[in-house]
């Protein structure tokens, strides 16, 4: 082996150490969390209110409640986050404005989730009289979540072969159309990615609902959208923090944080099993 | 169908600073095939996309001069764009299907101009794949996805789509540089079939093509339209000292 040989093969092999550490420490989260939590897995736990101070029964407000927050700000993210994409891929020429928007978009992206949180305190639960409710929590979400669409959806409309539009357009088709039928077909499942890791962002933060949305103890399920509603990231951080015995949730703690992250890799799985679906319909050689 | 005459007049067209085509004044009479020659650059692709407008969809190109399609000046203001579009097909270098069915593939341009009807629809696409001597190859898999279709069959689909609208002038911009032999010889026979009923204008590469398919040949070179004449004439005795330099392979 020559000098530059080894120093190649030595340089690629710390780059496969680093890799293999970053999947490492998946696992070791992972495994955590399923060792301590699985466990307290049972129909009960997924079913039942919460009882005895939280630290026995079940966490079955706090799913529903994530589920609707999850369902409520993707109702409103998806499509402004989709369309506002559209717009500016599809139809604003290199300019001004679209520089704008996007760096504004960029720039959006960058406001820790605190602030949303704040913010979504302020306009939706005061000033717009919403209350700590599902609709405050969700649009405080969606809001924090519309970057990450829009900038998966740019690139996923931005990876659609111009040739395509083109050959559209030479038909007599309008924009319009080449969107609805040419574009949008090929780009849906890299669009359904952006909506993927953003469900995965809504479900996870804590910030956001923390002053929007997220009760405290609330062993009812919510009956409108003006209801407040518990939440597992928040049930989790009470749980850990500052529920009635801590020691005792602890358990209890782990069970919903296993439950958090199933619910994020059942709804990756489906996204990716729509997504591979869809791919195969419209699949480019 | 209609009979398709194309002129220009005086056109000058420039892509920002450059001028890729200067005071073009061409005619293509109705029902023939004529065919644009010239080295790469020399603007006559840039021509071709001025019949369909598709040089709007390229940012900063402005252009001064007329063009008419069929008598109508096509860049009078509120025309209207995809009706042009419509009337005047376009073949592109790379096939380009959308990836749908083959049967849709065809369907889309009938579908994206409003019409609903079944049974036209189909029999419009099954006439338009054996106009484009498709058939015998697809006709047991028009549902299956055009791109599994080879180069050659996908550029034969993207010429039974362009016809389905019923155009009467079509664009063919290098159809066949991209296909193997065989593919180009069928896109050849298929211009020859097609002549009789549409107008045709073929940007090509290819000399001993212009000379196969064509009755007119342009010859272009650095954004001037150099001479055009029947193509017998360009071939045997070019009036242009460049134009014979080019077709006898001195430069190009």
């Amino acid at each position: 082996m020559t000098r530059k040989q080894l120093k190649q093969s030595i340089a690629f092999n710390f780059f496969r150490l680093i890799s293999l550490m970053v999947v490492a420490v998946l696992f070791v989260i992972l495994g955590f969390i399923i060792l301590k939590g699985i466990h307290v897995i049972n129909w009960e736990f997924l079913t039942a209110m919460p009882k005895d101070g939280m630290t026995g029964g079940g966490i079955y407000p706090a799913i529903i409640g994530t589920l609707c927050l999850i369902a409520g700000s993707m109702t409103f993210a998806f499509p402004v986050g989709v369309l506002s994409a559209i717009y500016m891929n599809e139809y604003l020429k290199e300019s001004f404005l679209k520089k704008f928007i996007r760096t504004m978009t960029n720039n959006l992206a960058g406001i820790p989730s605190i602030v949303f949180g704040l913010f979504g305190m302020a306009l939706f639960v005061n000033t717009l009289k919403f209350g700590d409710s599902i609709i405050a929590g969700s649009l405080t979400l969606g809001l924090m979540v519309l970057p990450v669409i829009i900038r998966t959806t740019e690139e996923a409309l931005k990876s659609v072969d111009d040739t395509l539009r083109i050959g559209s357009y030479a038909l007599g088709a309008t924009r319009l159309q080449t969107i609805r039928r040419v574009v949008l077909p090929v780009a849906f499942p890299n669009i359904l990615t952006g909506l993927i890791l953003s469900i995965g962002r809504v479900s996870g933060e804590t910030a956001p609902i923390l002053f929007t949305v997220a009760a405290y103890f609330l062993p009812k399920l919510p009956s409108g959208i003006f209801d407040q509603v518990m939440a597992l990231p928040y049930h989790l951080y009470v749980l850990t923090t500052s529920g009635t015995n801590v020691t005792e949730s602890r358990p209890m703690a782990y069970g919903t944080a296993f439950v958090l992250i199933m619910i994020v890799l059942i709804l990756n799985l489906l996204a990716n099993l729509i997504r591979r679906v869809a791919g195969k319909k419209t699949k480019m050689n | 169908m209609p009979d398709y005459k194309v002129e220009t007049k005086n056109l000058d067209l420039y892509y920002g600073d450059f001028h890729a085509l200067k005071n073009i004044n061409f005619t293509a009479e109705a029902n023939t095939v004529s065919a644009f020659i010239g080295p790469s650059g020399c603007g006559k692709s840039s021509l071709l996309r001025m019949f369909n407008r598709m040089n709007d969809l390229i940012d900063g190109t402005r252009f001064t001069g007329e063009v008419y399609v069929d008598g109508q000046d096509v860049y009078v203001k509120n025309i209207d764009v995809d009706g042009l579009r419509k009337k005047v097909g376009m073949v592109f270098q790379k096939a380009n299907p959308f990836p749908k069915s083959i049967f849709e593939n065809v369907a889309y341009g009938l579908r994206v101009n409003g019409i609903s009807d079944k049974h036209y629809i189909e029999k419009k696409v099954i006439d338009s794949i054996k106009k484009a001597a498709l058939w015998d190859e697809v006709k047991d898999k028009l549902k299956k996805s055009a791109m599994e279709l080879s180069g050659g069959q996908q550029q034969r689909l993207c010429i039974a789509r362009a016809l389905a609208v019923e155009p009467a002038l079509i664009l063919m911009d290098e159809p066949a540089s991209a296909l193997d032999p065989i593919s180009t010889g069928k896109i050849e026979d298929l211009i020859f079939e097609l002549k009789n009923q549409y107008s045709i204008i073929i940007v090509t590469h290819n000399l001993q093509q212009a000379g196969r398919i064509s009755d007119y040949t342009a010859f272009f070179y650095l954004g001037e339209l150099v001479e055009w004449n029947k193509t017998k004439i360009i071939f045997t005795s070019p009036s242009d000292i460049r134009t014979q330099n080019y077709i006898t392979g001195r430069f190009g």
